[in-house]
């Protein structure tokens, strides 16, 4: 059911991590629905992303398009990382499964979520760039240990 | 890494050699139809009355109760529907529970928009229905009460025999899904009271594609497929002689193996249950620990989400399903994991694994080993279990 690109990125999946003291993280989705993505960005003072980071609660598309994205917006400066819509990273996943398709929105949300985060955070405005409507928070739902 | 570990027998089996070999001569040789009257056609009406014989005797029913469909849903369906419309007059209401297969849900939802009346029973955290809250449910207009044996899913086995009884009393029409059930656990039709029951032979390596409902006889069913005399004029269509064979042949050989079959299994279920509750943190055993298919192991997984771990399971070999709305194809993860009050998330990250006769412990030891890396590893790439684990430091 998925392509070759998205098994090798599920398979051996880039980026994965936690940035610590991050430019900006950004988190979208909601457990409800299966999928949260969180990501990371280290941004660097010529607005340059340096490295990205990124955890995947979800399935193998959304561990795939995480996977993806973080490749294709890494050294990119934050404008052009505002090019890489949902349709790139399908694009360059070689196609996903229709059903699969919100994943793939919701790697684009992640990555405008974390340039949101950074933006706020050094007081600055990105062109073209939206609040995201996504972002979910710790208030969100307590995970009770059992 | 060329081993194939099939833990998805709840999904389908593995048909029989056994049953394989007793049905090809009916598509080559034997091919006649059974409403024919030259001998290659006629001789298979006794082939199919000596196979509802078998089928019957499984249950304590009698062979012209036996009807013969394309399936489980099928079965489901007319049960519902038929009887539905032919008791239309006594009552418009009727009651099932809330982690009944589809087949029964959905039937319901559409008896709904033909102007019936459905009570969906709750079930507890181990997915029991409430003996009170069904006979507090219980109305004048009642006709029809519809629990299913066992679960698919989590494999709790419904105290069906309560249920038939208060039906019984009530001169309730009482009907079980029991396709995951049959030649699982004994049935017996009388000592259950059960007027109705929906069974499908691929889930006992039976071929697919062919089912049964079981008719007590005096139920009025109204026909479900018109256009023909058989199976009493109730279900009309040529028989499927290779298939009603293939379900003879199964439920023989099901009927000879269970005593031995089920206690295997469910000494491997228990191990491997125990070495995931040992092993592995953060899970739950869904469903009912003793009051449960022999061959069904569900876990949930906390921080995990299903499909991943599907996916990575298959790459190691390892064949099993999951709950979770991604393997589903809608948002929504199994309703019966919703009704046992899993939340959401949780239910998301829901395996099940059902055994088969050819498993092994080595098997199920390799299983372990794999799903501990890979739940392992999942959490390693889960924004939920870092919030978790900076949350408890």
């Amino acid at each position: 059911m998925y392509t070759e690109k998205v098994m090798d990125h599920f398979q051996h999946p880039r980026n994965v991590g936690e940035i610590e003291n991050a430019s900006g993280v950004g988190t979208v989705g909601n457990a409800k629905c299966g999928d949260i993505m969180r990501i990371y960005l280290d941004i660097d003072e010529n607005q340059v992303i340096r490295d990205c980071k990124f955890k995947t609660f979800g399935c193998g598309a959304a561990i795939a398009t995480s996977s993806m994205a973080t490749e294709l917006v890494k050294g990119k400066n934050i404008q052009d990382a505002l090019e890489v819509t949902n349709k790139a990273v399908m694009e360059a996943l070689d196609g996903l499964p229709p059903v699969k398709v919100h994943c793939s929105l919701l790697a684009e949300e992640a990555i405008h979520a974390a340039l949101w985060d950074y933006a706020e955070k050094h007081d600055i405005k990105i062109e073209g760039l939206e609040k995201p409507k996504n972002d979910i928070s710790e208030d969100e739902e307590d995970e009770d240990e059992y | 890494m060329n081993k194939l570990i099939y833990l998805d027998n709840a999904a389908t089996t593995k048909t029989a050699q056994e049953v394989v070999d007793a049905m090809l001569p009916y598509y080559t040789e034997q091919f006649g139809n059974p409403s024919s009257i030259y001998g290659i056609g006629a001789a298979n009406k006794d082939v199919i009355t000596k196979n509802r014989d078998i089928i019957a005797g499984s249950l304590g029913a009698k062979t012209n109760e036996i009807y013969f469909t394309a399936g489980g849903s099928e079965a489901d369906n007319w049960a519902l529907k038929a009887t539905a419309e032919a008791y239309e007059k006594k009552g418009n209401h009727i009651i099932t529970s809330k982690i009944e297969h589809h087949a029964i849900l959905h039937s319901c939802q559409y008896l709904e928009s033909k102007g019936f009346e459905v009570t969906y029973l709750d079930v507890d955290e181990n997915g029991v229905v409430d003996i009170e809250e069904l006979k507090a449910s219980i109305r004048p207009t009642t006709i029809l009460i519809s629990i299913m044996f066992a679960n698919n899913e989590i494999g709790t086995i419904q105290p069906i025999k309560e249920i038939g009884a208060i039906a019984h009393e009530h001169e309730i029409l009482f009907h079980t899904d029991a396709v995951q059930a049959f030649a699982q656990v004994p049935i017996n039709v009388d000592e259950y009271h059960i007027d109705m029951l929906s069974s499908s032979a691929h889930k006992l390596n039976g071929p697919k594609g062919i089912g049964f409902l079981y008719i007590r006889t005096g139920v009025k069913i109204r026909s479900f497929v018109h256009g023909g005399a058989q199976e009493r004029k109730r279900r009309a269509g040529t028989e499927n002689v290779p298939g009603i064979v293939g379900y003879g042949t199964a439920v023989a050989r099901a009927m000879r193996t269970m005593e031995k079959r089920t206690a295997k299994e469910v000494e491997l279920r228990d191990y491997l249950i125990e070495r995931i509750e040992n092993e592995i943190p953060y899970c739950r055993l869904n469903g009912h620990r003793t009051l449960r298919l022999p061959n069904n192991v569900n876990f949930s997984f906390q921080f995990v989400e299903g499909e991943s771990m599907l996916i990575n399971l298959d790459l190691k070999g390892i064949c099993a399903s999951s709950g979770s709305a991604c393997t589903s194809g809608s948002l929504d993860p199994s309703h019966v994991l919703l009704a046992i009050g899993l939340p959401h998330e949780i239910a998301h990250g829901s395996l099940r694994l059902t055994l088969s006769e050819e498993i092994t412990k080595e098997d199920l030891d390799y299983v372990v080993d794999q799903l501990k890396e890979i739940v392992a590893l999942i959490r390693s790439m889960s924004p939920l279990y870092e919030d978790f684990l900076k949350k408890n430091k």
